[in-house]
């Protein structure tokens, strides 16, 4: 609770201190609208649905290739783990395509695509797919020998071994990964968005990009604050409950 | 009711103290390659366990014990000669015979009570309350019934070894293969699990084969004790502990046995110094 009070002062006074450079005309309101405005903003947005709607659409995408991302990366990384073939050849391309900001592949998305949601869903798939595939490459390459052995002995093997052994043994980095995977397929997203206008639905970096064509400002910030809020809540919801449990579990935690 | 009554046979026909069995070790031959060139690990190894025999295997690091304990759990191959479990050749790892490594080699994922449950799960025939009830019984067996839930960080060295030992037993296997077990572990925590592992030796009846360098140790458990040489990794000579049992690791007699299996450890030490130079 204390935390929580902490935590509510410390964002009071950020406000606060925007409010006070808003009423000071440092700078012109339409580069710094007051806090009330972009609340304004929010609050029409909200009752006329658009950024509901638009949050709908961001994250249908966002999460349709994310998964696509994890379910074709999980058994990737596997592959290039367990097989030397494909550790030299799939392993070495995902290496080598991580190390791409995932914004790069908008360009050649667009070329491919064209204006279309195939186009975006490219961008976030790549974005996720590498981070996985290496995660779970590393993952599974630094599971202790003995755990196997251990295994055999109880007669686990093949199947059994890879989902009751390996797998959950890898666990810590393949999280890591889907985390990893996460953020970047968040922000190619934005990017993706805010440079294709796609008429198949306007998502927030499309609310974003009109934002800035029309110099309202209110609705830039604002959408900006939606996304903080929807990337904090993803970690809180989703990342932050299984991370606490392989802390408990593995005894790695920090408190 | 009929259905209860079937369950509870089930477990305790999973509980029932079964015959231990009976190892062969025939001609066994191991080579590795190093980077100072092939090393014979074991040279020819020939070797009988009877039923419910507690043998233990002595030696310096390198005389190719832990080799051998390998091969007889199947996860080794040798070269040349083979291995029979009651008759039949060893071709890969078991449930029959179970090993209990130095390190814990506990799984982090799961807690206490899932540890144990793993080798259960793979027994078939089993409702999942029997394997519950089995894994119950053989935690309580090696004293850890309050920590079920616990996470394997939290143990600590002797209570993660009685956790093996507990998820070693519980598929019941015939032939246990302990590889240092107690090397990791403090004085007292040690002479504890000396005491258990006689207790539980006796009351489940397995075939142990149990490697260790302490000479101490293996007076204290063993039936027989037998002492590798190194280089190429022979049998050198073997003791018969005849001693009553339970033994206290800090008694006389066991100290006489003790000091016997050293001087030939220390002899052929001596001799092999000697050759290398």
């Amino acid at each position: 609770m204390k935390r929580f009070l902490l935590a509510a002062a410390f964002f009071a006074v950020l406000l606060l201190i925007w409010d006070v450079a808003f009423r000071a005309k440092i700078w012109s309101p339409v580069l710094l609208p007051s806090p009330w405005q972009v609340a304004g903003y929010l609050e029409s947005a909200a009752v006329d649905g658009t950024l509901a709607k638009a949050t709908v659409i961001t994250m249908r995408r966002l999460l349709i290739g994310y998964f696509i991302g994890l379910i074709a990366g999980l058994p990737l990384g596997l592959l290039t783990a367990r097989w030397k073939l494909f550790g030299d050849t799939i392993g070495t391309m995902a290496l080598g395509l991580q190390t791409l900001p995932s914004v790069c592949w908008v360009p050649l998305a667009l070329l491919w695509f064209g204006q279309t949601e195939a186009a975006m869903l490219f961008v976030v798939v790549m974005g996720t797919l590498w981070s996985v595939v290496i995660a779970t490459e590393t993952g599974v390459r630094n599971v202790p020998p003995i755990f196997r052995r251990a295994a055999l002995t109880m007669g686990s093997k093949r199947l059994h071994m890879w989902f009751k052994v390996i797998l959950p043994a890898a666990l810590p980095f393949i999280v890591s990964g889907m985390k990893q995977g996460w953020a970047f397929a968040w922000r190619s997203l934005m990017a993706a968005e805010i440079f294709v206008t796609i008429l198949t639905g306007f998502g927030l970096g499309q609310l974003l990009h009109y934002g800035r064509e029309l110099s309202a400002m209110d609705q830039v910030i604002a959408i900006m604050l939606v996304i903080v809020v929807i990337g904090l809540l993803a970690d809180k919801i989703f990342f932050s409950p299984i991370e606490k449990f392989l802390h408990r579990r593995w005894g790695t935690s920090q408190a | 009711m009929h259905r209860a009554a079937r369950r509870r046979s089930a477990v305790s026909e999973e509980l029932e103290v079964i015959a231990p069995s009976k190892l062969a070790i025939e001609n066994v031959s191991r080579n590795f390659q190093s980077a100072s060139g092939p090393v014979l690990a074991l040279d020819r190894v020939s070797l009988n366990v009877a039923e419910g025999e507690f043998v233990c295997l002595v030696g310096a690091s390198g005389c190719g014990k832990t080799t051998l304990l390998n091969i007889i759990a199947g996860l080794e191959r040798p070269d040349s000669g083979r291995v029979l479990a009651d008759g039949k050749p060893v071709t890969g790892p078991g449930r029959e015979r179970l090993v209990m490594f130095q390190e814990p080699a506990l799984f982090p994922w799961l807690d206490v009570f899932g540890n144990v449950l793993f080798p259960l799960k793979l027994k078939p025939n089993l409702t999942n309350k029997d394997r519950r009830d089995v894994a119950k019984y053989y935690l309580e067996l090696v004293g850890l019934s309050r920590f079920e839930r616990a996470n394997i960080h939290e143990l600590s060295g002797g209570m993660k070894q009685r956790v093996s030992l507990a998820r070693a037993l519980a598929p019941n296997p015939r032939v246990l293969l302990m590889d240092e077990p107690f090397a990791a572990l403090d004085a007292l925590t040690r002479e504890q699990l000396y005491g258990d592992i006689q207790e539980i030796w006796k009351a489940r009846k397995k075939t142990i084969v149990f490697v260790t360098h302490n000479v101490r140790e293996a007076a204290c458990l063993g039936d027989r004790v037998l002492l590798f040489s190194p280089h190429p990794g022979r049998i050198h000579e073997e003791f018969a502990v005849n001693l009553p049992r339970p033994r206290d690791i800090n008694s006389v007699d066991l100290a006489a046995y003790a000091t016997q299996i050293m001087k030939a450890l220390k002899s052929f030490g001596q001799a092999e110094a000697a050759v290398s130079r």
